[in-house]
């Protein structure tokens, strides 16, 4: 099964993690909220960046996000030979947080990839454990 | 910290520079240590304050035969050494040394006794940007730049400009490591290494070190060279990872850490003779005028496109050649610092005239920390 050979770096969740990736591994994009202030952030962690109270709980995201910025790479890091070049992107999500990731069903070209392009995730099973967080242009299905 | 109170006395890079396959990482602390001692006539034995990043404090004092009272190891990336110099100022103040050394030395290019860079699986950059195949700084630090052109209108060739402009600068410089002038069209036809990044628009990577002795002012006089003084710091960090940076378009570090630097200094904008703003990629130098206030949001690119930064310019900017073309050995921000000493000593190869003020920012990580030291030849 080509699940063995998956050579790029794997994620190991961490206790604070751990709700965020088995989310990803059911297909739900999980963040956090603050339940003292109702900041939203990412990644997770055990208490809220803004405000420091440290009852927080995780919800379901939207998983729509927008294409905040990107480079696309043409010096492939080990295990991505057969991509390049690849557009490595930071993406807004709906509810405020970014982060980084890949796009995938479409060019990794500048042309392809606009800035602000409606964006929704995608999930892209590499072990048994995790899944990857993946966004792709809302008109790709 | 309060101005003037301390004094650069010993500055020295590593006799060699670019590529010293002969020369191990700590050997090479060492060799810009013992050049930077002999230009103030000290040995280590003088020395009972040491700083350093890329090596143990202990591994260096050991390796040198120091036998320090006070010691940094802050190691946040390129700007460490700014942030030695800040903290040293405030170590010799309070009286816990009282001549301090700081060193760094990288086999940045031949890479002899130098650990690996890479994030744990565990980490929260394993986790969270490692899995998408960032490959080093070119594929991390250049994430902001696309999100920068769409909100102020900087073009590819405007940004070229800042390689163009460096290089001329370091086509008056022996040691720089590329001297040879390029053009607007010659960057970006370079290499596409992360679009919309060319190879022109990356820093060098090469090997090297440089060091710095620092005592107080009173006792500055009694050293053979021209004190260089302290005249105001800052410093700041903001996030490990790219891609939690607060705004792409500018750092929060480099506000906080200018912002409190001249207000230590007390000086204008318009008091600074000469620049240094840490170039690891073309875009730094646009960040850095912009978060410093040399230029308002949006208009560093022309600023530099106009030829303000460069030789006869207003703003003399990365007089050395930066990072794009006099050296690169992984955290330049060593090299920046002596660039500052040698034009207020009026020794560097492409000298500022009437040099009074120089103003020397590091980045340090992919805009993750900063710091900034403005530094004067002004006696106080």
């Amino acid at each position: 099964m080509e699940l063995t050979e998956y050579r790029k770096p794997i994620p190991k969740p961490t206790p604070e993690t751990r709700d965020f990736w088995e989310g990803c591994k059911r297909g739900e994009l999980r963040l956090q909220r603050c339940t003292v202030c109702g900041h939203v952030f990412f990644p997770p962690r055990g208490h809220c960046p803004k405000c420091a109270a440290r009852s927080v709980e995780s919800f379901t995201a939207s998983g729509r996000a927008k294409l905040y910025s990107y480079i696309i790479n043409h010096r492939p890091a080990p295990g991505f030979e057969q991509e390049a070049p690849y557009a490595i992107a930071v993406v807004q999500l709906e509810e405020g947080p970014r982060m980084m990731t890949n796009i995938v069903g479409c060019p990794q070209t500048p042309e392809a990839l606009q800035l602000d392009m409606p964006l929704e995730v995608t999930f892209e099973p590499i072990t048994d454990e995790i899944s990857l967080p993946k966004f792709r242009p809302v008109d790709a299905r | 910290m309060k101005r003037k109170s301390v004094a650069i006395v010993g500055a020295a890079e590593t006799t060699e520079l670019g590529v010293i396959p002969h020369m191990s990482q700590i050997q090479l602390h060492a060799d810009a240590a013992l050049n930077a001692l002999a230009d103030c006539g000290l040995t280590p034995k003088d020395i009972d304050g040491l700083a350093c990043a890329g090596a143990s404090p202990v591994e260096v004092a050991w390796y040198l035969g120091i036998t320090p009272t006070w010691v940094d190891g802050t190691a946040v990336g390129g700007c460490s050494f700014m942030m030695h110099v800040r903290h040293a100022a405030a170590a010799i103040n309070e009286g816990l040394c009282s001549t301090v050394l700081i060193t760094h030395g990288e086999s940045g290019r031949s890479g002899i006794g130098r650990a690996r860079f890479g994030f744990a699986p565990q980490s929260l950059q394993g986790q969270f940007e490692a899995p998408y195949g960032p490959f080093g700084p070119p594929t991390l630090f250049t994430l902001p730049v696309l999100r920068y052109m769409k909100e102020y209108g900087l073009t590819e060739e405007q940004l070229a400009m800042v390689a163009v402009v460096q290089r001329e600068w370091a086509s008056m410089n022996p040691r720089a490591m590329f001297r040879d002038p390029i053009t607007v069209e010659d960057v970006l036809n370079s290499r596409m290494i992360a679009y919309p990044i060319r190879l022109l628009e990356c820093c060098l990577v090469t090997d090297g070190g440089g060091a710095l002795v620092l005592v107080s002012a009173e006792r500055a006089k009694d050293f053979p060279t021209k004190p260089v003084y302290i005249l105001g710091t800052g410093e700041s960090v903001e996030s490990p990872m790219i891609s939690q940076m607060e705004d792409f378009t500018t750092s929060k570090a480099f506000r906080v850490s200018g912002k409190k630097a001249f207000e230590e200094a007390g000086i204008t904008h318009d008091d600074v003779d000469h620049l240094m703003i840490y170039d690891a990629f073309a875009h730094l130098p646009i960040f850095g005028l912009e978060d410093l206030g040399f230029v308002g949001r949006g208009e560093a690119g022309a600023f530099i496109a106009e030829g303000n930064t460069r030789p006869g310019g207003k703003l003399p900017l990365n007089t050395n050649g930066g990072g794009l073309s006099y050296t690169h050995t992984g955290m330049y921000g060593m090299f920046a610092l002596q660039e500052s000493v040698r034009q207020l000593r009026g020794t560097a190869p492409a000298q500022v005239p009437n040099c009074r003020i120089s103003v020397c920012h590091g980045v340090g990580g992919m805009f993750a920390a900063s710091a900034t030291i403005i530094l004067t030849n002004e006696e106080p």
